[in-house]
């Protein structure tokens, strides 16, 4: 399996100014905070993680939408975190996105057969002819009527659009797409529409894919692998069966338990992890471990003080977890959350 | 003990320039004192506009209302503007989707709650504001005391979700109708309130009524379910037979259509087409346009609201034969079990 994309360290700080004419940094919002992971081609890795976890931030740096403060980004063996923009144009190509709001991501002053076909022409790819013919192509493969060529974005519903916006990132056969919450903004029945359709996409043209979301169901259902964020860092990463039937990090525990399940039985029968207070501020994250705060196995000394890495956690080394008491076993209740073998958290039960 | 609420054969008919929209159409369900009732329905359901009828939130200017909705026994659905405020916040609270646009930004939470309090109780100021804190005490705001004189923007996502709990419950309410209250929250935030929420409901006997298109939702807290499409019931049962043996294709098709975490990545089941046109709603029954089993007399005749073959309890519209029903989904059911299990 040949790596298609390599992040390593990568980091996102967003200088905080004070004063209107001398701007002085006063801080920095760590939205991206050292990420390190890999994507192989053909496959889907999901990132999953809560508001202000970083991960929107970390899909536009690789795209390269914004600029990153740190780390690299080695896209089909070439780096291309420095290129500047003339160099950076044939990559782009390549590496295409899927916004979340098929509302705002839409143009909607231009014709749908002018978005689809936008790329085409920015890349200087084929002729007037051969682009409208192509255009018409992505209207069907996407399940759209190539007849609708003609029409605008308000004519059509949020999940029509959501398909006007994946034609628009087939148009030129990226290797890599990106998906940013392609399917949150949208209805239950027509979130599987547009499901089923990534997935089929995937596999007719050999396409690669970073999906992210805040959903595990949905992450579980599309991604062969999933990494986990919480405030700029990732604090798992690991095959789709590791992470949602063993997960190590407290936090993924958290996650896994809090989701609601349609089954009234199965659900009432279970206690879920419900994690104290609200997730802190990236402009003043917590030291080491960032989690330290809300963690149910936090151990004073050492979860405050060491900042736990991204390690593996055992078996073939594709399972990392960055904790230094990672979960013993799956499922777990707070209680057994809080009895860390080999140290006393605090607030855990005598 | 009649139920907190009774709903019946209520119609909501907006008239536009366009043409009438007819959002809500014969709607009929009742809430029991202490019990949760999960709507389900997606965009264009009728699900919001259902119960800004019930709290007479539509102006009659624009809208023709029909039916009857009962509180506790009194009718009010063409009750005077006065009884109404009476009612409003007082003996309904309502929570609503999105938090920040629900609370005024320039004025305090403090400044808020004690308004919600001063308007329905002839008390002081200084009674108002200690209501205020003891209501942010109940749904879990650290330093209550100090936070009372912070404006929204001061507040997470989550917290503000729980500042309007705390509005809607202040007066002690007998019912509490939330529209899709943890849909723009974090998962983890959701766990958070939906277990406040529980725990209130408890505490206060209070009906709930939780209007969200999240089955995991409403597997979570509801007692009864009602299903909306096309701005009517169709289907209606106890929590545990809505999931165990749902009777109507549009049911099915939302169940099978959730990627659940045990799933093991096959196709999903989806519902071609997109919700229907309320201004021009299909004749007949409202799904038959994105039915797969559909039949000639779908779109010439709307199926009665039938009890199912289990009992009464279980309701639902649909003009195929008990038979077929159970064939097809016990091979639906089958189908998801095996993918689980892969």
């Amino acid at each position: 399996m040949s790596e298609l994309l390599v992040v390593e360290n990568l980091q996102k700080h967003f200088p905080v100014t004070h004063g209107l004419v001398f701007q002085r940094q006063v801080g920095a919002v760590k939205a991206v905070d050292g990420v390190s992971f890999t994507v192989n081609a053909g496959e889907t890795l999901g990132v999953v993680g809560e508001s202000g976890c970083g991960k929107s931030t970390m899909a536009r740096c690789i795209a390269r939408l914004l600029q990153p403060t740190g780390g690299k980004i080695i896209f089909d063996g070439r780096d291309i975190t420095t290129l500047n923009r003339s160099d950076m144009r044939p990559i782009r190509r390549e590496m295409m996105m899927v916004f979340q709001d098929p509302y705002a991501s839409l143009n909607p002053r231009k014709r749908v057969g002018a978005i689809v076909g936008e790329p085409l022409e920015v890349h200087n790819i084929g002729t007037d002819t051969e682009r409208k013919r192509r255009v018409q192509e992505l209207l069907e493969i996407v399940g759209l009527n190539s007849e609708h060529y003609n029409r605008f974005p308000h004519e059509f519903s949020g999940g029509q659009r959501q398909r006007i916006g994946i034609a628009r990132a087939l148009a030129v056969n990226p290797k890599l797409i990106i998906c940013d919450e392609p399917v949150s903004a949208l209805d239950v029945s027509v979130q599987a529409q547009i499901l089923n359709l990534l997935k089929d996409l995937q596999k007719d043209f050999g396409l690669t894919y970073i999906f992210i979301a805040h959903d595990l169901n949905v992450v579980r259902h599309v991604s062969e692998r999933v990494m986990v964020m919480y405030l700029g860092k990732a604090v798992e990463l690991g095959s789709r069966d590791q992470l949602y039937r063993e997960p190590k990090h407290p936090y993924s525990g958290a996650l896994l338990s809090a989701v609601p399940i349609a089954d009234p039985e199965l659900g009432r029968s279970r206690k879920p992890i419900v994690l104290q207070g609200d997730v802190p501020s990236p402009l003043n994250p917590p030291k080491a471990c960032p989690f330290h705060t809300r963690c149910p196995r936090f151990v004073e000394g050492k979860c405050d003080v060491d900042t736990p890495l991204l390690e593996s956690v055992g078996g073939d080394g594709t399972h990392l977890s960055a904790c230094h008491f990672p979960l013993e076993h799956w499922p777990m209740t707070e209680d057994e959350m809080r009895r860390v073998q080999g140290a006393t958290p605090v607030g855990a039960a005598d | 003990m009649p139920p907190a609420l009774e709903v019946k054969d209520l119609t909501t008919r907006f008239r536009t320039d366009d043409g009438i929209v007819q959002a809500v159409s014969g709607v009929s369900f009742s809430v029991e004192q202490g019990a949760t009732l999960g709507v389900v329905g997606e965009s264009g359901s009728g699900k919001s506009v259902t119960f800004l009828t019930v709290m007479g939130l539509v102006d009659p200017r624009q809208a023709d209302v029909t039916g009857s909705v009962l509180l506790h026994g009194e009718e009010m659905l063409h009750a005077s503007q006065h009884r109404m405020r009476e009612i409003r916040g007082v003996k309904i609270g309502m929570i609503f989707q999105d938090p920040m646009t629900s609370l005024n930004p320039v004025k305090t939470i403090g400044w808020q709650l004690e308004e919600a309090v001063l308007i329905h109780q002839d008390v002081s100021k200084k009674e108002a504001r200690r209501r205020a804190i003891e209501v942010l005490k109940q749904v879990e705001i650290p330093h209550a005391d100090r936070r009372v004189d912070d404006y929204p923007h001061q507040f997470s996502g989550g917290m503000r979700q729980r500042v309007m709990i705390a509005m809607a419950l202040i007066n002690n309410p007998e019912i509490l109708i939330a529209d899709e209250p943890t849909t723009a929250l974090d998962v983890t935030t959701q766990a958070q309130i939906l277990r406040l929420m529980e725990r209130l409901q408890q505490e206060f006997r209070m009906a709930i009524v939780m209007i969200t298109h999240d089955l995991g939702v409403v597997a979570e807290l509801a007692d009864e379910v009602i299903v909306m499409y096309g701005g009517r019931v169709v289907e209606q049962a106890k929590v545990n037979d809505l999931f165990a043996k749902p009777e109507m294709p549009y049911t099915w098709g939302l169940l099978g259509s959730l990627p659940r975490l045990n799933s093991s990545g096959g196709r999903l089941e989806q519902i071609p087409g997109q919700p229907p046109s309320l201004l021009h709603p299909p004749s007949g029954c409202p799904f038959n346009p994105r039915c797969e089993y559909v039949m000639n007399i779908c779109s010439e005749q709307l199926p009665e609201l039938d009890p199912s073959p289990v009992g009464d309890d279980h309701r639902y519209r649909c003009h195929l034969d008990d038979e077929t029903r159970a064939r097809i989904w016990t091979q639906k059911r089958a189908a998801m079990v095996s993918e689980d299990a892969a």
